[in-house]
């Protein structure tokens, strides 16, 4: 909200250096967004009468108008659509200044000479309103300076309040903490009201649904519309709201300076009249002031006239059919309180929110209620010559309990960390309005009604806060006693498995994992979660596959010449719950996608990156996590190419999947070249057994190497082929590798040579010559056995 | 052979041999040469051959001339051999370019985020804390209900929520913050408790320059006997030293409201690129906003069991990707998941 200095010192007499108040607001919670003092840079900007309109003869959009300035007549090029002969606007001539520090010149627009020009409040600093130019009193004095006129010699601050604190969601409320702050009394007048005995319209009113509507003031007066006068407009504006009535800126005064939204009914075109407080009917509907007709619901709350028909929507928006106007000459005044769910529900249902309902869904102050309505007949009967009838008319069964809250001066110690006596925690309380009583661990405090956010000791705990300052609280380094500080397992394995990666040579990648339905189905057979209220649907169904963000990386930097890359990323995939109502099934995985060349010229060849990329990756974190017997297992996988892909395989459980990526899958994400990629999930990898680690002593005995070659038919899995000669070759076996593929015409077609290397060594002796030729048959026969091998000459 | 014909013979022999040591163009042929007058056929091995039959006068005489003639031939061959070696060292090529690069062996890389993420959790190991986790996809309860947020609070709509479509209508979405962990953690755990939780959040955005709809948090969580608000600004304290190394940097707390803590409040770092004089990056305040902070709120303890009166505690957070920003001048949120290699490959 924003707060004119000059009404808040109608309530107390804060003369503290500006800096010294925006201190002490952000202190209190009322962060200042930022302070305008419009008066400093507004220089040479008259008040000028505009005494024609014409067309641009060039410019469909922008218009001429001449305008009188008092010392003199001008013709200045304008765009805005709200100019008309007679108004009585701001006129910058060239060599004045606007905020910004931006001088006007003389100059030419489309052919036309414009010697100055036509403001919006925005363009004097006056808030956000840039919608047309703005209007001053039609009385002011042509020539004089917009300064005095406006009262822009003033300090706006523009707060950010907490959603807990409604009550310094207007003047008065601000007011009453830069008080307690600096030490000020705080005055709020008693608003002064002469009855008209001649007008005794009372208005019955029935409320129907108690529990939205706990009160309901109507008050009725006769009323000359017209214009609000200028120092009301000029404090509206000041404010960021826009003058448009002298009942309707009423309204909207009291609004802001008691925080109590505020209706005026057109009483002649209310039925009855009466009034009606109501919840709407099924399939009822209400044409709100802005001309929109909204669909109600049951639960919302409906303001009638005499006759049931819906005349506002409680506390969000009038209606359009009894909006006061110019040949309005008595009104009907609602002054409420409206329970605050009610409020926020309908609001957020038609996404309809006002000043109103903004203050009523955080909660204003129900006994607040008469007072501001007194307040506003008070200022009508001054600005639009209101007479106030005798009758008013509150409905407020059950008057509001204030809060009574025991306090423990040791509890705000405790929490603070402070040592505040009983006499500080009850002076920090007593200025923002709270009665406190008692002493030590018995204080009792009653919280005023404008106050919903104290309820409980917690609360006054924080008052104390805000009141002695944070500042006022130490620094203490607690040190936890009952355990030390560490990683889990998991969490130690996750770095484990992305130190291992990066020692590859990937990069790390980091993708959203809302993810378009069609990538999703690119890269995964499973259906995906789905979300609820996407913005676009490029990010409506949570990823069930890390792949999708690493290949749509691969193509982001592909489009930007950067088609060479390895890159991984660890983290959270999504499935479908597997018990209805559940959680999603989230799992953590960890997936890398290789591209393009394999770069290592001129030391050696540069060549395109291939499956073997992918497998060294599982690899590199199998053995990072020390997982015992992973297998490759050939087999096909959604967005794989099914000649050169295979499953990971943890115990008969397949834990991933790895091999070339399928061209036209990867077409469709935007990569041309080659891509390889793997995923494995974590959660499946951290369950499976480990390798042994226990120490065994290095033999000091020599090795003894063979090398065996074997003819096997293609289906045959080299990984199979060294299964078997482990299991073959007796405990003395240190290490066998396959070292040779090989591939001829004389071998056949569908037939290949695998060569393996097999170490052997003794732990207690050097090897016999014998013992190597045991082990060698005991192999060859095995090969032949399980495989039908044949031995290669 | 008597012995003037061994020293007739040694005399030929090493003007012989100096003028073959003379004339050897290469170590090869100096090797052959040495061979022939210093090898097993050479003069040298005859004379010594026949000294046996000399008279026991004769032998020393002859044994000196051999040892003459084996040093003459045998200093004049090695300093042939040393010019030799050094002419061809001299006519040898440059060797190998090293500066040719190696392998080229990519290095790889963390994400920035990933190395902020372990440096904050190595801060908070250090002052004791562990390491908690919850998922990314929460319920109403532990996003908001038990956080104080309950349906219609106007602190629901200060988070633009991502709902997924199971269960029932919005009670299911992707966490707003961090702080369902908090709730997690709690009802797992028993007092006292000292976590982080560090992770990925969510908001209703779509991704540009400023907004994303996924970014990263941690959050810190202490629940204890005493704990007290000064020790909730001296571990921010604390913890912001070792994060920007700097013992003189100060904390500013302003008064702010989140529904699960109270009193709350704003938390802010004095500027360490200024010292506070005012700058680009704090936005010449001298004071950089890092999220923040609060005592747990009771309703929240007493929500998952645990005796407000007995226990007290406090929590912070923040965004990882901000201090990412922050300390290394990045300006836009989407430059973190782009995943553009020279990005990657720039930390
Ligand atoms: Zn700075």
């Amino acid at each position: 909200m924003r707060a004119p200095l000059s009404w808040i010192r109608d309530f107390t007499p804060v003369d503290a250096p500006v800096d010294a108040i925006v201190h002490a607001l952000n202190q209190l919670g009322l962060e200042v967004d930022a302070v305008e003092e419009p008066g400093r840079e507004v220089l040479g900007v008259r008040v000028a009468r505009i005494l024609d309109v014409v067309a641009h003869p060039n410019a469909d959009k922008l218009r001429l108008a001449d305008v009188d300035f008092g010392g003199g007549q001008t013709r200045v090029v304008c765009g805005a659509p709200n100019i008309e002969p007679g108004m009585v606007v701001p006129f910058a001539p060239s060599g004045a200044t606007l905020p910004g520090g931006f001088t006007l010149e003389r100059r030419t627009i489309r052919g036309e000479v414009s010697d100055g020009m036509l403001c919006s409040a925005k363009e004097l600093g006056l808030g956000d309103d840039h919608a047309g130019i703005l209007a001053l009193d039609p009385g002011a004095e042509l020539g004089d300076d917009v300064r005095a006129v406006l009262g822009l010699d003033d300090v706006i601050f523009d707060l950010a309040i907490t959603p807990n604190r409604p009550d310094a969601m207007c003047i008065v409320g601000v007011a009453r903490e830069l008080a307690a702050h600096f030490g000020l009394p705080l005055t709020v007048p008693e608003p002064e009201v002469d009855r008209d005995p001649a007008v005794t319209t009372a208005v019955p009113v029935a409320i129907e649904a108690p529990d939205r509507c706990p009160r309901y003031l109507a008050w009725t007066a006769e009323v000359a519309m017209g214009p609000a006068p200028a120092w009301m407009q000029q404090r509206l504006v000041k404010a960021g709201v826009r003058a448009i009535s002298n009942v309707v800126d009423v309204t909207n005064y009291v609004l802001l300076e008691h925080n109590q939204p505020l209706h005026a009914f057109d009483l002649d075109r209310l039925a009855g009249p009466g009034i009606v407080v109501r919840l709407a009917a099924d399939g009822e509907r209400i044409t709100t002031l802005d001309g929109v007709e909204r669909p109600l619901d049951p639960s919302d709350l409906l303001i009638c006239d005499g006759d049931r028909a819906p005349q506002a929507l409680a506390g969000i928006m009038g209606g359009g059919d009894s909006e006061v106007d110019d040949a309005t000459t008595r009104i009907l005044l609602e002054a409420a309180y409206f329970e605050r769910m009610g409020i926020a529900r309908t609001s957020k249902r038609l996404k309809l929110r006002s000043e109103s309902s903004a203050r009523f869904e955080r909660g204003i102050d129900p006994d607040g209620v008469a007072r501001a309505a007194a307040r506003a007949m008070e200022l009508l009967a001054g600005v639009a010559t209101a007479r106030p009838s005798t009758a008013t008319v509150d409905a407020y069964p059950r008057p509001a309990e204030r809060a009574r809250i025991r306090l423990r001066t040791s509890k705000v110690n405790g929490v603070l960390g402070t040592d505040l006596t009983d006499a500080e925690v009850i002076d920090a309380l007593a200025p923002l309005g709270i009665d406190v009583q008692g002493s030590g661990e018995a204080i009792e405090a009653v919280a005023p009604t404008f106050r919903p956010d104290l309820e409980r000791e917690i609360d006054l705990v924080e008052e104390v806060a805000r009141r002695v300052g944070f500042d006022a609280i130490g620094r203490t380094v607690p040190k936890p006693e009952h355990q030390v500080g560490g990683l889990s397992h998991r969490q130690h394995d996750r770095r484990a498995v992305a130190d291992a990666l990066v020692g590859l040579g990937l990069a790390e990648a980091v993708a959203i994992p809302l993810i378009a339905p069609e990538a999703a189905a690119r890269f995964s057979a499973v259906a995906p979660v789905q979300v609820a209220n996407p913005l676009r649907a490029e990010e409506s169904v949570l990823r069930p596959t890390l792949l999708t963000g690493l290949v749509a990386a691969a193509a982001h930097n592909a489009a930007r010449g950067q088609s060479d890359v390895a890159l991984f990323e660890l983290g959270r995939i999504f499935r479908r719950p597997v018990v209805e109502g559940a959680l999603p099934d989230e799992r953590e995985a960890v997936a890398g996608v290789l591209a393009g060349m394999v770069r290592r010229a001129p030391i050696e060849p540069d060549r395109a990156v291939d499956a073997y990329d992918a497998v060294d990756a599982i690899d590199a974190v199998v053995r990072a996590l020390g997982v015992a017997d992973v297998r490759i297992e050939s087999a096909s996988a959604p967005g794989f190419d099914p000649g050169a892909s295979a499953h990971v395989v943890v115990g008969g459980e397949v834990v991933g999947v790895v091999g070339a990526l399928d061209p036209a899958a990867l077409a469709a994400a935007g990569v041309a070249g080659p891509a390889v990629a793997f995923e494995l999930d974590l959660d499946g990898l951290d369950a499976a057994p480990r390798v042994d680690r226990q120490f065994r002593v290095l033999s000091s005995y020599p090795p003894s190497t063979i090398d065996l070659a074997f003819v096997v038919d293609d289906s045959v899995h080299a990984a199979a082929v060294v299964r078997t000669l482990r299991a073959a070759a007796g405990d003395l076996l240190e290490d066998v590798r396959c070292f040779d593929e090989f591939r001829s015409s004389q071998l056949g077609p569908g037939r290949r040579s695998l060569a393996f290397a097999l170490r052997f060594r003794a732990p207690d002796r050097t090897l016999t010559d014998a013992d190597v030729a045991d082990a060698r048959t005991a192999c060859i026969h095995a090969v032949e056995a399980a495989h039908g091998g044949a031995l290669r000459g | 052979m008597n012995l003037d014909d061994a020293l007739a013979l040694l005399d030929g022999a090493r003007a012989e041999a100096e003028a073959a040591v003379a004339a050897a163009a290469d170590v090869d042929a100096l090797d052959v040469v040495e061979r022939k007058w210093l090898g097993k056929n050479s003069p040298a091995t005859a004379v010594n051959e026949a000294i046996k039959t000399f008279s026991a006068d004769d032998r020393p005489r002859a044994g000196q001339a051999v040892g003459a003639y084996r040093s003459a031939v045998g200093e004049a061959a090695g300093a042939r051999r040393e010019a030799l070696t050094a002419a061809a060292a001299a006519t040898r090529g440059p060797g190998i370019d090293l500066t040719l690069g190696g392998h080229a062996r990519p290095r790889g890389h963390l994400h920035l985020v990933t190395q902020i993420r372990r440096e904050l959790e190595d801060i908070f190991i250090g002052l004791g804390y562990r390491v908690a986790e919850g998922p990314e996809v929460e319920d109403d309860w532990h996003n908001f209900e038990a956080l104080n947020i309950p349906p219609a609070h106007p602190a629901r709509s200060m988070q633009d929520t991502i709902y997924v479509d199971l269960g029932a209508a919005e009670q299911m979405m992707l966490r707003t913050h961090t702080s369902p962990v908090q709730i997690r953690t709690m009802e797992s755990q028993e007092p006292p408790i000292y976590v982080v939780a560090p992770g990925r959040t969510y908001r209703n955005e779509t991704l540009d320059a400023r907004h994303s709809p996924a970014f990263h948090q941690m959050e810190c969580l202490a629940v204890d006997r005493g704990l007290t608000m000064a020790d909730l600004f001296g571990t921010i304290e604390a913890f912001a030293r070792r994060l920007f190394d700097d013992e003189s940097v100060r904390t500013r707390f302003r008064s702010d409201f989140f529904p699960y803590t109270e009193p709350s409040a704003e938390l802010a770092v004095s500027c360490v690129f200024c010292g506070g004089d005012g700058c680009r990056v704090c936005s010449h305040t001298g004071w950089i906003e890092l999220g923040g902070c609060g005592m747990v709120d009771p309703q929240v303890l007493a929500g998952v069991g645990i005796d407000p009166e007995e226990w007290q505690g406090f929590a912070f957070g923040f965004g990882l990707e901000r201090i990412a920003m922050i300390r290394y001048g990045i300006n836009e949120i989407r430059t973190f998941f782009d995943n553009d290699v020279r990005f990657l490959e720039q930390y």
